[in-house]
């Protein structure tokens, strides 16, 4: 099984409980204007991997990684290639480690899904906007499969931590973090919800790709801004 | 009990008559600590106004041009100088290395041309008769030095193959075991050593002769540190009776040792679970509250803060930010699996809190796996809040040294008043290949008779061609070249501790050992990651030699990508395990001085900046000038696949073949540890732990960001006490010049987003 990968991260810290070897795979069908890896989104790239290798390349951190901490597969969007995240991750829960997809949700086959999830300890799941006309604004997609993926997971059991970035004038709206509150509290199987303020440090990957960068001149929220999300969402 | 001091002591091997046995003392009489730092105290009023008082002074220094105030007639001995006190009514712990704080002491022992040129240059003029007696009378270490260079050996130093010889100031690197001073009491150590004397008898053989000039010295050693406390008011004859005073013996014997020497790195040992035994003995009895036993280790500590040397300005430059490496290893797991860490582990830790972060003395924890966690994160903590702890793996060390070893400089490890070493230097690996090319021919330094490039090494066969380099031929060149460096090296190594023993012997540092001590030959490499990666570029790309007109290759042209080191790829790491291995062992090839066992590390302090400005563009695509990386870290930049994957690439260097340890430095921003406070110590925990269980031996631990770096650097006011750690040290981040500064802002800084 050969998987298409961006690039690897051995002192991941920021993506599930722990010290992360972070494995970013390549292409994504969303185009989130804040989106800091423009780099991730093509199909066609990417170094070829077999699972085998890459389980081998994360093992190697075993020291490092087996204890409170894991494997983290990001993107990308990492369910595009579910059926090697599936092979790579049967590897590792063999040798014990613990095992995170960092996700948008937006594809949801629940078929390929059963099979991963399988072998799958938590799922971390950004949601980008929970008004879906606001979704499609900023992703190009519908919210709808998302926020249907983000159920399922929680009828099946499996702890998600809530993602979300805030981004003035886009997801930073009171009402709208109301809204995403309680559609989080019906899913019973959310431990952990993480505001993400927006940065721009993405901004020099448009450049050097000459894409124009949406949000020009967009600045990170304000501390304040941030704990009164932070407050909504974590209540 | 032999002594009324020892009362409340357990009595064991270390308290028979005759014996000398620190370690054995603190095996039966310590006690381990499991618990966290809510029992800390913060700093008393006396301590807040003394340090206010040294920053005051620091400030003064700064402003200064970086000396304030320096003796030129008074040459330094064990009994020179008057006392001297920052504020008598307020220190616990006194003595000054002259008669004012911040005065720098007249130590022309190495050389008597360095200690005129350093007060030259900062504008003080020695006295004309200590200039006419170390000209004439009296020979130094530095004129016996050149003396026996041949030409060969000034070859190598005019073209830095070789760098920081320690042929023209003290050694250092030799730590005395300060604790006997506080345990025994001098009389005691004076009647061993008189003891020692004696046996040392029958044929006198050259050998011998030299051991009972030694001892005479050691003995008249000891007896000069009874006067230097005697100075002070103290009596140290007999063993201490309190906490107080044993801080206050085990301090005069190592002011003593820098009164006597301005060795390059005078470190302390590993005293504060030693000293634990005394505050807690104080402490049951009802005479030392914790507010007190904290304030004696600041007062200790602020001591070890200010301790300076005069040194010329180039000397800074290899050596940057003034240190004086007075190195405290702190922690470890006795052999025993008990902990070793004690209250008053915390306690020298906590002076980073009570007195703000500083690069001496240079803390460095003996990191273990089975370290109790509460420390760990008490450690982790400090280090996110300070950069100023380094971390060295007990785990690797101790099978072999025991559990009661030191750490001398920044990663060389030594049994305590058991193990000495000869060190000097680092042998340029980097430009070593480059000699392997070229034939020995320097790529930078002419000859001054003809004006073409200086043959350094004998007549060598150069690469010819314009050819892609082949991978094999350079190779076995490299061998046959490192073949040679080592053998020069050791041989440089060999007449400098031979001139430094007959001219500038370090009596009292050697008092504190035990008469027949093992001796290491620490020699050091620099440029590996740099020589790595430029046998990696010949290996997998192609590489092109650019001639000058001389036929001199002075530069590379680089088809293809190539693996670099720092990424933990096999492909090219096992290059950089190749040259460490076949370097060391060209080395253990050599005789060694006085039956010495050979060692080396990979370590360059900051002098991988001057390494980098004399050496040439190198197949690796780095240019001519720029700096090599710091010890045995990657490339500036070129680790790409995160920190863990950096860490592992030098965590594969076998450290039986670097015994004399292996320094990598770290940097990383906070936000990329963790996300809030609790995450980041328990990942920096979590990487140590696997660091440590992977093989590797050294961490300096910095966490910051390049913005905060910038601002210093732009308003060096506003941040008096910013340290960060470079190579196996710490340094005060504006004492940097500017260069320095630039190198250390341009390393990698392991960030996520």
């Amino acid at each position: 099984m050969i998987g298409k990968i961006h690039s690897f991260e051995s002192f991941g810290t920021v993506d599930g409980p722990g010290i992360r070897f972070v494995i970013f795979m390549q292409g994504c069908p969303m185009r989130c204007k804040y989106c800091h890896n423009p780099d991730t989104w093509g199909t066609g790239g990417g170094m070829r991997y077999t699972a085998e290798e890459v389980a081998a390349r994360a093992l190697r951190y075993k020291s490092y990684i087996s204890n409170g901490g894991g494997v983290t597969v990001s993107g990308g969007e990492p369910l595009l290639q579910s059926e090697f995240i599936c092979e790579l991750f049967r590897i590792l829960k063999a040798n014990g480690i613990h095992t995170a997809i960092d996700t948008s949700g937006i594809i949801f086959d629940k078929a390929q899904l059963d099979k991963l999830l399988a072998y799958t300890d938590l799922v971390l799941l950004d949601i980008k906007h929970i008004d879906d006309n606001e979704h499609k604004k900023l992703t190009g997609h519908s919210n709808k499969n998302v926020l249907e993926f983000a159920r399922y997971l929680s009828e099946k059991g499996v702890d998600i931590w809530i993602r979300h970035v805030l981004v003035e004038g886009i997801t930073d709206n009171d009402e709208y973090l109301h809204k995403l509150k309680s559609f989080i509290d019906g899913l019973p199987t959310v431990k952990k919800v993480e505001v993400l303020p927006y940065h721009n440090m993405g901004e020099v990957k448009y450049e050097k790709m000459n894409i124009a960068y949406p949000l020009k001149g967009c600045e990170p929220p304000s501390g304040e801004r941030v704990e009164n999300a932070r407050k909504i969402l974590t209540r | 009990m032999k002594f009324k001091a020892w009362e409340g002591f357990k009595p064991s091997k270390w308290s028979e008559d005759g014996e000398v046995n620190v370690r054995d003392f603190i095996q039966n009489n310590y006690t381990p600590y499991e618990g966290g730092g809510e029992f800390l105290a913060p700093p008393t009023k006396a301590t807040q106004k003394l340090w206010d008082e040294i920053l005051k002074l620091s400030d003064a220094e700064r402003k200064a041009g970086g000396v304030l105030d320096a003796d030129t007639a008074t040459v330094s001995t064990l009994t020179s100088h008057a006392a001297g006190y920052i504020d008598e009514k307020l220190e616990k712990i006194v003595g000054l290395q002259t008669d004012k704080p911040f005065k720098r002491a007249l130590q022309p022992f190495g050389g008597i041309k360095m200690a005129e040129q350093a007060l030259n240059m900062y504008g003080y003029e020695i006295s004309p008769e200590v200039k006419d007696i170390f000209t004439h009378y009296r020979k130094t270490h530095n004129d016996g030095v050149y003396d026996a260079y041949t030409p060969e050996m000034r070859r190598a130093r005019r073209a830095h193959i070789l760098t920081g010889l320690p042929d023209t100031y003290g050694r250092g690197r030799i730590v005395g075991d300060y604790r006997r001073v506080a345990l025994y009491g001098a009389d005691y150590l004076i009647k061993c050593k008189e003891r020692d004397r004696l046996l040392k008898d029958g044929i006198m053989t050259p050998d011998k002769i030299r051991d009972r000039e030694e001892l005479s010295e050691q003995i008249r050693a000891l007896d000069n540190l009874k006067k230097l406390a005697q100075i002070y008011g103290y009596d140290i004859s007999m063993p201490a009776e309190t906490a107080q005073q044993a801080i206050q013996a085990l301090y005069f014997g190592y002011l003593a040792a820098v009164k006597d020497q301005n060795g390059a790195a005078m470190s302390i040992g590993r005293n504060s679970t030693f000293l634990d035994i005394y505050i807690q003995r104080d402490i049951d009895r009802g005479i030392l509250t914790e507010e007190g036993a904290q304030e004696l280790i600041d007062h200790f500590v602020m001591k070890l803060r200010i301790i300076k040397f005069m040194r010329i300005k180039e000397y800074n430059e290899l050596f940057s930010g003034d240190p004086t490496w007075v190195t405290e290893s702190i922690g470890g797991t006795g052999v025993d699996g008990r902990t070793l860490v004690t209250k008053s582990s915390f306690r020298i830790l906590h002076t980073l809190n009570n007195l703000g972060p500083a690069p001496e003395p240079n803390l460095t924890v003996l990191w273990s796996v089975g370290l109790p966690e509460k420390f760990k994160k008490f450690c982790a903590e400090l280090s996110i809040k300070t950069s100023a702890i380094q971390y060295e793996s007990d785990d690797l060390m101790r099978p072999e040294m025991g559990d009661d070893y030191c750490i001398a400089c920044c990663v060389s490890c030594m049994r305590v008043g058991k193990d000495m070493q000869f060190f000097g230097a680092r042998a340029n690996l980097a430009k070593c290949l480059l000699y392997a090319i070229n034939g020995g021919k320097d790529e930078l330094v002419k000859d001054k008779a003809t004006g073409k490039a200086l043959q350094v090494s004998p007549l060598f066969e150069a690469i010819t061609g314009d050819n892609a380099l082949d991978f094999e031929e350079v190779k076995r060149k490299y061998e046959q070249m490192m073949e040679w460096l080592a053998k020069l090296y050791v041989n440089v190594l060999n007449l400098i501790h031979y001139m430094h023993d007959k001219y500038s012997y370090e009596a009292i540092e050697m008092a504190l050992h035990d008469t027949d001590v093992r001796r290491f030959f620490a020699t050091g490499i620099a440029g590996l990651s740099c020589a790595a990666d430029s046998l990696s570029a010949i290996k997998y790309a192609k590489v092109y030699p650019v001639r000058n007109e001389e036929g001199i290759v002075v530069d590379f042209r680089t088809e293809g990508d190539y693996p670099k080191y720092g990424n933990n790829d096999d492909r090219v790491d096992d290059i950089a395990v190749w040259i460490l291995k076949t370097f060391m062992n060209k080395i253990k090839s050599c005789y060694t001085y006085r039956e010495s066992v050979p060692s080396t590390s990979v370590l360059t302090i900051t002098s991988n900046v001057v390494y980098g400005k004399n050496t040439g563009n190198t197949p690796d695509g780095r240019r001519a000038g720029e700096p090599l990386a710091p010890g045995a870290n990657p490339m500036h930049g070129r680790d790409t696949n995160g920190a863990l994957a950096s860490l592992e690439s030098v965590a594969k260097l076998p450290y039986e073949y670097a015994r004399d340890g292996i320094s990598n430095t770290f940097s990383i921003t906070p936000g990329s540890l963790g996300k809030d406070e609790e995450a980041r110590k328990t990942n920096l925990v979590g990487m140590l732990d696997g660091y440590v269980t992977n093989g590797g031996h050294h961490l300096n631990v910095n966490v910051f960001s390049r913005d905060t770096l910038l601002d210093a650097q732009a308003h060096p006011e506003k941040y008096p006490q910013l340290t960060i750690r470079v190579s196996g040290y710490a340094v005060n981040f504006i004492k940097l010049t500017r260069e320095q500064q630039n190198d250390v802002i341009s390393r990698t800084i392991h960030q996520s987003f």
